[in-house]
């Protein structure tokens, strides 16, 4: 680990003026973000209101919290539609065309291929807003692009198919990070190697399995646990459709606002967000320990992490 | 041979699938903000420049720049010197427990998300008196993204040679002015990184500025874009489109500057 820079301490700052140096950004770090995850727990145990007697004096009541939400069936239904949306926008939609963009574009140059690198990646650029707009102009009912090409007037995607909106939503959105990683991913597999399989007569399928998909694993881990993790904390479908009709489209980032904020239950809510800790805190633990194994690509990687998905 | 050229010409037809479903949504944004009656369908625009006149007119579409202006930059400035200071210490001195820090600082940056956070902060804002500030918005934005922008630039300073400084310090330097007149220009592509990418994420973000801010006066453009209705609920598109246009080319335009001048590669999920 010791890096000759890293212990030098070449400009003579001292451990006293380090920690100086440290503070300041520790301290904002402390209070915005570590103080207010800790709180959560607290407030998970509380019946604290937004509002009334029990915003004034709330009271401790244990799990009730917990209790209540797993017997409420809009939470259950609310975890349910989280799984089938990431499953379906990050795990399926987002690793799979980001994968298939990755390995067809990768032998190709030219207008094409920098025409698709181009939209991919600013339909990840653009605001969240703006980009919410951008689909509703496209599944509207009644004047939408989408059913003027497809000659289904008045059908009303958001309303009949909110969650499947929602997820063709995110894959459109979020498909750029899968496809530039998997592009990086494949520069690592040797030509020769797929050459090799290509004349003892592996078909494609065949060279994915033998030859890329044991080179590229560890990579396909990293990408399925960060667009997993991004994808879960999503608020942006919000901006889509409102969790709604009748909460139908309405994942538990969208539930804990509509619960805390807009209800005004925040003891409830916060019960909710410390369960959605804990499973960020598992998805990131695996995400940190397979980095561990790989030092050399420590780097970019990292970044990743640190980086996280688009505003 | 020919099975060759088929399976080519059957990918092409796939890619150029993909790349109609990636473009068609942006068709919108770039016809109707020049449409004369700007409808909900993508057409080819009756052309006009009317629209942006009408931003103009809204009370509030700019001002909601200015503010975005103002707690973008006020986030951008916070989080590139207090992790830049973070950074060149954690980097040169070790610091006891640096290692589980950085670790921790990792571990924090993903699983906090505001999702799992907004009701401790909305109640934490309420408490400080932030709720309706810009301050309130700078320094909760800030919080969440500086343990990210400390990992980055770390990195970046690690990749930085120490002689120069050393040198320095030979000839009598004190550490602040070697941060100044040494460090900060060598790793000023990490710093410009690290401000464009805070500064786009504040100007994109949504749900911190949508819990933390009642009062029109101080939404952000994100924020006010989605207000943009009459009083029927209808959506006003003349003043969304031309508006989400306006709203985007700042963010475009800083992507493409970054990756001009400092030939970065859009790297994970640093947009850069």
């Amino acid at each position: 680990m010791a890096r000759p820079t890293s212990a030098a301490d070449a400009a003579g700052l001292g451990t006293g003026r380090a920690i100086a140096f440290v503070l300041p950004a520790l301290t904002l770090i402390a209070v915005f973000l570590v103080f207010p995850a800790l709180w959560t727990i607290y407030l998970g145990l509380t019946d604290y209101r937004l509002t009334g007697t029990a915003a004034a004096d709330p009271r401790l009541v244990g799990t009730a919290n917990y209790t209540g939400a797993l017997t409420d069936p809009r939470f259950l239904s609310s975890l349910w539609l989280t799984v089938l949306y990431v499953g379906g926008s990050a795990v399926i939609g987002q690793a799979g065309l980001g994968f298939t963009l990755a390995w067809t574009l990768r032998t190709r140059t030219g207008p094409l291929r920098r025409a698709v690198e181009g939209v991919v990646l600013l339909s990840w650029i653009l605001p969240s807003t703006v980009v919410g707009f951008l689909w509703f102009a496209l599944l509207d009912r009644d004047d939408g692009t989408l059913n003027a090409l497809l000659h289904t007037p008045g059908l009303a995607w958001l309303l009949d198919h909110p969650l499947l909106s929602i997820i063709v939503f995110n894959v459109w959105r979020g498909t750029a990070f899968s496809m530039m990683l998997y592009s990086a991913a494949l520069e690592n597999v040797p030509p020769s190697h797929l050459e090799t399989a290509r004349l003892a007569g592996a078909n494609v399928p065949q060279q994915l399995r033998d030859v890329v998909l044991p080179a590229i694993r560890r990579h396909i881990l990293t990408n399925l646990l960060l667009i997993s993790l991004w994808t879960f904390n999503d608020f942006t479908p919000f901006v889509l459709t409102g969790g709604g009709p009748e909460g139908r489209s309405e994942i538990l980032p969208v539930y804990v606002y509509r619960v805390a904020l807009k209800d005004g239950q925040l003891g409830a809510g916060a019960a909710i967000s410390f369960l959605i800790l804990l499973i960020n805190l598992v998805l990131a633990l695996a995400y940190l320990r397979l980095l561990r194994g790989r030092r050399q690509r420590r780097r970019h990687q990292e970044i990743a992490a640190a980086g996280g998905p688009p505003a | 041979m020919i099975r060759h050229t088929l399976g080519r010409l059957a990918t092409t037809v796939v890619i150029a699938a993909v790349l109609a479903l990636f473009a068609l949504p942006m068709l919108w944004l770039a016809s109707a903000p020049f449409d004369d009656t700007p409808a909900i369908t993508t057409s080819i625009p009756d052309f006009t420049l009317r629209n942006f006149a009408a931003i103009l007119d809204n009370p509030y579409a700019l001002g909601s720049i200015r503010n975005s202006l103002i707690q973008g930059g006020g986030a951008a400035a916070l989080v590139v010197v207090l992790a830049a200071l973070a950074a060149y210490a954690l980097s040169r001195v070790r610091v006891p427990g640096r290692d589980a820090l950085l670790y921790l600082l990792l571990l924090l940056s993903s699983v906090v998300t505001g999702t799992a956070a907004m009701v401790p902060i909305f109640e934490l804002a309420t408490r400080l008196g932030l709720i309706d500030t810009h301050l309130g918005v700078i320094l909760v934005v800030s919080g969440g993204l500086l343990p990210a922008a400390i990992f980055i630039l770390k990195d970046f300073m690690d990749d930085t040679p120490t002689s120069y400084e050393e040198s320095a310090r030979v000839f009598g330097a004190t550490p602040l002015q070697i941060l100044r007149h040494i460090v900060i220009p060598l790793v000023r592509p990490g710093l410009a990184t690290i401000a464009v990418w805070a500064l786009a994420s504040v100007w994109g973000g949504f749900l911190f500025q949508f819990i933390l801010l009642r009062d029109p006066e101080k939404a952000p453009g994100s924020v006010i874009l989605y207000t943009l209705y009459t009083e029927g609920g209808a959506p006003k598109l003349d003043l969304i489109s031309t508006f989400s246009l306006l709203y985007s080319l700042p963010v475009v335009a800083m992507y493409l500057f970054v990756s001009k001048r400092y030939g970065f590669r859009f790297h994970g999920g640093i947009k850069t």
